[in-house]
């Protein structure tokens, strides 16, 4: 009973930072059409700055913030002076699929790197705000901490605020139309290349949260986050790329499964199960599992 | 106050789309664009709506050149294209694709007011409010573009084949409402059409267009006289 329970626990908290990463991709897939692999720099960067301003003010909330604030404006910075020279350069032709998601590789590699220059590559920790020892249960100490429940917490909250500001905002609206169908919304008097930078840095700020929820449970070094760029992308290829509700329903069937293979099978399948149910959803519903033909959902 | 277009080039890859068209829509008038399939049509309005470069020529709206500018901003200055085919995003509801062209204009109430002008003009556009633009028929889906058009209150609208594929009775209906609204709401048309009698019989004036270039400007009584264009667009 026990182990059921922290089972689920854990899939639920590691489930919420895939969710943060995987909407974080699929914000930018929607606006941009490609696949950003350098949202695992852009955000272990924005984490890097978030842990700098929570070791000075001595405040694990203000370095959140410092880490989303940082993450939408690199995100908005990468998208109008980096991928829109790009787009504007290439206009057709089989090219315009690959090279901009090979920017976003080489982009990945020159973020770590400058990460390496004024960090350096060693591990840095950053400490919880709350405490990360887990919680008793029934006289038993189960994996599940009052950090991990905040980390449950955060991301349930910024994917219900991303969900108001995507549905209830003209905002949103306008990220909606733009998304579905850019000339469209174009003819419609809507500024599509804002609303594509706008995308970017949601993203960014997505991606800084999520670094800032899961360093604490584990370390801070350059490449810290590729793991979470790999489930957020399974997570996000299974709930078909194009929903937001579909990200997170991707992450936490990924976590659950994780969660569960883990446990009750041989802890060797952490990396394999995603890759696994990669696999299998693609060989039976390849649009990803929220998708049909007729209707999307944001 | 008027839409004038002088020696516009366009071309499309390759080809010259659009070669030396030279012609003028005066305000309140509507002017159908008649040609066969290829004839360039299409390039021309995409070109006057900024969707494509134009290479060389003169566009003008009242005076302003539009060649150059941003399809969005020449849509919030009152030119709105409203293009062929599937002109309504299917994810979103009836409801928000008409919203989309009010998001951006300072009088909401004004945008409210012309929506409801619009929901009065296509009644059915009303009863479908909360529905997705996918699940609409392809009649709904013309007025709905057309509708989302207007609510922008435009000034020049670029109507390209609000015929295409929809049924003949549902064509007499779209083409009726048009007449109707132009000269309700004195507004400027360029209709680019196949369906050059049902075009011609609603407009003002007609441009006939082969292969990129122009071959007739003349009324469009006059034109729906002229042997030769009988023959070549009005198959009689």
């Amino acid at each position: 009973m026990i182990k059921l329970i922290t089972t689920i626990l854990t899939a639920l908290t590691t489930g919420a930072i895939y969710a943060l990463m995987s909407t974080a991709l699929v914000l930018v897939w929607r606006s941009t059409r490609i696949i950003n692999f350098a949202q695992a720099g852009q955000a272990v960067l924005s984490t890097y700055v978030g842990y700098e301003i929570t070791v000075r003010s001595g405040s694990f909330w203000v370095g959140v913030l410092a880490a989303m604030i940082f993450g939408a404006l690199l995100g908005a910075v990468i998208d109008r002076f980096f991928m829109r020279p790009i787009f504007k350069r290439i206009k057709s032709g089989p090219i315009l699929m690959i090279a901009p998601v090979v920017a976003t590789l080489g982009l990945l590699g020159i973020i770590q790197s400058i990460i390496g220059f004024k960090w350096g590559l060693t591990y840095q920790s950053l400490a919880a705000p709350v405490s990360t020892d887990g919680y008793n249960l029934f006289n038993r100490v189960i994996a599940f901490s009052p950090f991990n429940l905040l980390v449950v917490v955060f991301a349930t909250v910024s994917m219900l605020l991303l969900t108001l500001l995507f549905q209830k905002t003209n905002i949103g609206l306008a990220l909606r139309a733009s998304a579905h169908s850019p000339e469209i919304a174009r003819l419609s008097g809507i500024k599509v290349d804002l609303t594509r930078t706008l995308g970017w840095a949601l993203a960014g700020a997505a991606g800084g949260l999520a670094g800032m929820l899961y360093i604490p449970s584990s370390y801070l070094y350059p490449n810290a986050m590729d793991v979470l760029l790999v489930f957020g992308f399974v997570a996000a290829v299974i709930g078909g790329l194009e929903s937001l509700f579909g990200a997170v329903a991707g992450a936490m069937i990924l976590g659950f499964a994780i969660s569960f293979s883990t446990s009750y099978i041989s802890e060797k399948l952490f990396f394999p199960m995603a890759f696994i149910l990669l696999i299998v959803v693609l060989l039976i519903k390849p649009a990803g599992i929220f998708s049909s033909k007729k209707s999307r959902r944001d | 106050m008027s839409l004038v277009v002088e020696n516009l080039i366009i071309d499309h890859g390759a080809i010259r789309a659009i070669n030396a068209v030279s012609f003028s829509v005066p305000t309140g008038k509507l002017t159908a664009v008649i040609g066969a399939n290829g004839a360039g049509k299409t390039t021309l309005l995409r070109g006057l709506s900024g969707l494509k470069e134009i290479k060389s020529g003169k566009a003008t709206w009242n005076g302003d050149s539009i060649v150059g500018k941003k399809a969005e901003n020449l849509a919030r200055a009152g030119i709105m294209h409203v293009s062929d085919g599937k002109s309504v995003i299917a994810e979103l509801t009836v409801k928000e694709n008409l919203a989309l062209t009010g998001l951006w204009r300072k009088d909401k109430k004004d945008v409210a007011a012309a929506t409801e002008e619009v929901v009065s003009l296509f009644p059915i556009l009303g009863e479908r409010m909360s529905q997705s633009g996918g699940s609409l028929s392809g009649g709904e889906r013309q007025m709905l573009a057309i509708g989302r058009a207007l609510v922008a209150r435009p000034k020049l609208l670029l109507l390209d084949e609000p015929s295409l594929g929809l049924a003949p009775l549902i064509i007499d209906q779209i083409f009726n409402t048009i007449k109707k609204f132009v000269t309700t709401m004195n507004l400027t048309v360029v209709l680019v059409e196949q369906n050059a009698m049902g075009a011609l019989a609603i407009a003002d004036e007609g441009v006939v267009l082969n292969l990129g270039r122009v071959v007739a400007v003349d009324s469009a009584e006059n034109l729906l006289k002229d042997p030769a264009v009988r023959a070549a667009y009005l198959g009689y």
